[in-house]
């Protein structure tokens, strides 16, 4: 998995709409990508519905989030939309998994490891987090963390 | 700096509603109203009638829309006295938690109407809703019911939800 100190890889997920988010994205901001392995699972529901009900505490320490999975961008749209979540999401769909082998995160199984990447405004990468199982949950407290270090 | 880095979940105090003998084991259960696995739990640990239990609100608005004003509600009836009983009325129909069925508890618990109504909007009920969830994110909490033990020597330990009744959902055996 991506660690601290490195820089990330080149990329290009795909936004809601359908536009490109790549490294350009990042600059001058501090951003958490969220690897999720799939839209409507159980843990993944949780997940984003606990750092959705934080979201202004994260603003509030400069830090934009995003939703990362292997789902297409409109399965993605559904899934938050049926949630009421408001984080954005960016779409690893097409080739499958080829951002989240770029960070290391590519689980065999064909979906992303849950995974926490924080990344500097400067493009680096400050903190990384792989849960033991992809069931496992990371409580948002662990980002705060991260953020505060 | 953010009020949201880990901690450890903090043991009971005279601002928690607190119920049971004192001489048994102390539960910390961190649960939304809205939530129907805490309903299932609540039924389970109203048969362990030896242990104290502290219940603390962790509502999570998308999942659990009307969850916030449901503990809101408990707050404002909690100024009346009446926490628990509003909790049991609350748990007893996880369904019905719109502002009306709201209504319709405090009359039969016979709650000053008006000043329920006040007081469930005011900003102390938020406050109060609020502390106890930040405090369960602090302490790594990430789903409802999340139960803790407080141990002898004052660790507060988590249990495990199987423990207590059937397990949450579909196992998630696949991700695994």
């Amino acid at each position: 998995m991506i660690r601290a100190g490195d820089p990330v890889p080149d990329f290009t997920l795909k936004r809601g709409d359908g536009s490109d988010f790549t490294p350009a994205d990042l600059e001058g901001q501090t951003t958490v990508l969220v690897f999720y392995p799939f839209a409507f699972s159980p843990v993944c529901t949780d997940q984003l519905n606990l750092y959705e009900e934080v979201l202004d505490d994260f603003k509030a320490q400069g830090a934009t989030l995003y939703g990362v999975s292997c789902d297409a961008g409109w399965s993605q749209t559904a899934f938050v939309e049926k949630l009421g979540v408001t984080i954005d999401q960016l779409s690893d769909f097409e080739p499958k998994g080829e951002v989240s082998r770029a960070f290391g995160v590519y689980h065999p199984g064909g979906f992303p490891q849950r995974a926490l990447v924080i990344v500097g405004p400067d493009k680096l990468v400050r903190w990384s987090y792989q849960a033991d199982s992809p069931g496992d949950l990371p409580g948002a407290n662990l980002i705060f963390d991260a953020l505060a270090a | 700096m953010s009020d949201l880095g880990s901690a450890p979940i903090p043991g009971v105090s005279d601002q928690d509603h607190v119920r049971g003998p004192n001489d048994g084991r102390t539960l910390i259960v961190y649960a939304d109203f809205e939530c129907p696995f805490c309903a299932a739990l609540e039924i389970r640990l109203r048969t362990l009638r030896e242990d104290r239990i502290v219940f603390r609100h962790f509502p999570v608005r998308s999942s659990h829309p009307r969850a916030w004003p449901a503990a809101c509600a408990a707050e404002a009836a909690g100024l009346q006295g009446r926490f628990w009983e509003m909790h049991d009325e609350l748990f007893a129909d996880p369904a019905r938690l719109e502002d009306p069925h709201l209504w319709d508890r405090a009359r039969r618990l016979g709650l000053e109407l008006e000043r329920f109504d006040r007081d469930r909007r005011a900003g102390a009920a938020r406050d109060r809703v609020k502390r106890d969830f930040r405090s369960g994110v602090r302490g790594g909490v990430v789903t409802t019911p999340t139960i803790f033990e407080l141990a002898e020597d004052g660790a507060v330990v988590q249990l495990g939800r199987e423990q207590f009744g059937p397990a949450r959902g579909p196992e998630w055996t696949s991700e695994r």
